[in-house]
């Protein structure tokens, strides 16, 4: 357990998370109105979504499913009772006057998801309930300096509303416990996990406590959408929580938001009343019942989730456990790799793929799924590798030049000659020039230098432009200098 | 369960409803009153009956996941007091 040393000894740190993910659906929760990100203002509003007096909601099918979905993939209880309450409050972006959401009776019961954390443990954070709810709208407040512009674009999108029990410790946990939610969220195709365009939010509940003892008081601070500005927004609190406390002060629970420009968080004022919503049974909606068939059926299309394609990699392909977790963060890359291994070197494959190719991804900027290297073609090149065509110093050569060009392998090393040398009279004479070349180093060598050999290696290699095949060359050369 | 002026003033303002001060005692007496009339249902035995949802035998329609409605800005902004662009404008509401 990792506690916080303060001035008067050490506090632990209590997280929870709960994620707004917006599920991937063509039509909103409860209208017929697109959910596409930045189309022109209002333009994807039903009068439903804009609460015109008389409009009803009729639920979206796919928003059920991908909710169902997303609890089969937390391992959670699907509850095939469920009710939609309203939540009221006021607020420009909220044209109804009330959200409709699910507060006692959710979808989604208690699931749990695994943590890979950096070290290569793992640690279970459960999930308290997954529940549907409609999004707000946006408003804009730098557009004018007396105005606040609103856009009704997103109101009625769904969201799953994903609570996590308070299980997290560290600002590291909750990062984990983001990417992990997001992975298997991807590979559900529930969400697309995009947290730039606001397709997934995090609130996030901290609060500190001497080791072992009763829980302190909460804050939770609002809409935080990256997981660096979650573990920043955690570190801040605890320290700021701290410094309260170790002052002689007490916490106040409230809502707080984070600036991302100060990177503080802070009260947000208006919220302090809101807290009473009044929550009731929307008479507009009757319960939402599912049949357990119904259910199974969707379970029996789930794909293979990240932790079992973990346990498979390091099963099938005898990867390290930190090979595989790499290889699985996402969908693309795991199959990526998989494209790769198919009838090669499992192991060769995977320093391929993670070493060369995300590292290259890295430096261009670029995701896999737009890799200028297709899998098909990444396996060409390790298979000029193993039949010895090439060495694997000139293979990094080839592969940049793939990168650049987009050529396969074999096109390439034949276009700029680059095939091995295993010509063993060929590389004789290439030893041979350069012992000639230098008579002074041969002297010391023999007199017992016998580092100098790499110096000959080295210039052998140059020669032939690294051509040479090395275990011939080195086997050639250590019979001349013992001869 | 009776309310108090400042309950009534409370429910009030959570509603954005403005009730002068001078209703609040008045107010306060007729919703408990209505309250009390409510709670007459306290006295039937709902021991292990689930609370009912609806009271008609339908199952909740559902629609599919198919775009057909939007794409009607004018109609959705018309009845807004101010608009730019497609925006509807409302005085500034930011923390």
């Amino acid at each position: 357990m990792s506690y916080v040393q303060g001035a008067t000894g050490e506090w632990e740190v209590v997280i929870g998370l709960e994620v707004h993910a917006q599920v991937v659906s063509q039509a909103k929760l409860f209208s017929g109105a697109a959910t596409v990100f930045g189309s022109e203002p209002n333009s994807q509003v039903s009068l439903v979504d804009a609460a015109f007096p008389g409009m009803l909601p009729v639920i979206n099918r796919v928003c059920i499913e991908q909710a169902v979905r997303t609890g089969l993939g937390l391992k959670a209880q699907i509850n095939l009772f469920s009710v939609f309450d309203r939540k009221n409050y006021f607020y420009a972006d909220l044209p109804a006057g009330y959200q409709i959401s699910q507060f006692t009776q959710p979808i989604v019961g208690h699931g749990e998801i695994i943590l890979d954390l950096p070290d290569g443990s793992t640690r279970t954070v459960g999930i308290t309930r997954l529940h549907l709810e409609q999004d707000a709208g946006k408003s804009l407040h730098d557009q004018h300096p007396s105005k606040t512009y609103v856009d009704l674009n997103r109101a009625g999108v769904a969201l799953m509303e994903i609570v996590s029990e308070p299980d997290m410790r560290t600002a590291e946990e909750a990062a984990a416990y983001l990417r992990k939610l997001r992975a298997i969220l991807r590979y559900l195709g529930s969400c697309d996990g995009n947290m730039e365009e606001g397709s997934m939010r995090a609130d996030v509940n901290v609060s500190v406590r001497r080791p072992g003892g009763p829980l302190g008081t909460r804050t939770e601070t609002k809409n935080v959408n990256s997981i660096r500005y979650v573990q920043q927004a955690i570190e801040f609190e605890v320290e700021r929580q701290i410094e309260v406390l170790e002052g002689g002060g007490t916490i106040k629970q409230e809502t707080r938001l984070w600036d991302t420009v100060k990177h503080v968080t802070r009260s947000m004022r208006s919220k302090e009343e809101a807290h009473d919503y009044r929550y009731f049974p929307d008479p507009d909606l009757l319960p939402l019942q599912l049949d357990q068939g119904w259910v199974d059926a969707i379970a029996a299309t789930l794909p293979e989730l990240p932790d079992d394609k973990k346990a498979r990699f390091q099963e099938q392909y005898k990867l390290s456990l930190y090979d595989a977790g790499v290889l699985v963060a996402d969908q693309a890359s795991a199959d990526y790799y998989e494209a790769v291994a198919r009838g090669r070197d499992p192991k060769l494959a995977a320093n391929w793929v993670i070493v060369e190719l995300f590292g290259a991804l890295n430096r261009l900027g670029k995701d896999i799924a737009d890799s200028p290297v297709s899998a098909d073609k990444l396996g060409g090149l390790i298979d000029l590798i193993v039949d010895n065509t090439i060495s694997g110093r000139i293979a990094k050569d080839v592969f940049l030049a793939m990168l650049e060009t987009g050529k396969s392998a074999a096109d390439l090393v034949e276009e700029r000659g680059l095939r091995q040398v295993t010509d063993t009279g060929a590389i004789d004479q290439a030893i041979d020039q350069v012992l000639a070349a230098n008579p002074d180093k041969l002297a010391e060598y023999k007199a017992g230098k016998e580092k100098l050999f790499g110096f000959f290696i080295g210039q052998i290699m140059k020669m032939t432009q690294g051509k040479a095949n090395p275990a011939l060359v080195n086997e050639l050369l250590t019979r001349k200098l013992q001869a | 369960m009776s309310l108090d002026k400042a309950t009534v003033a409370k429910i009030a303002h959570l509603a954005r409803i403005k009730v002068p001060e001078a209703d609040q005692d008045h107010l306060a007496q007729e919703l408990s009153a209505i309250l009390a009339f409510v709670a007459q249902l306290d006295e039937v035995d709902t021991e292990g009956v689930a609370p009912m949802t609806s009271v008609v035998e339908h199952a909740l329609r559902w629609r599919d996941d198919v775009i057909d409605d939007g794409g009607n800005v004018e109609r959705v902004v018309s009845n807004a007091p101010e608009q730019v662009a497609g925006f509807y404008v409302v005085p500034k509401v930011v923390e």
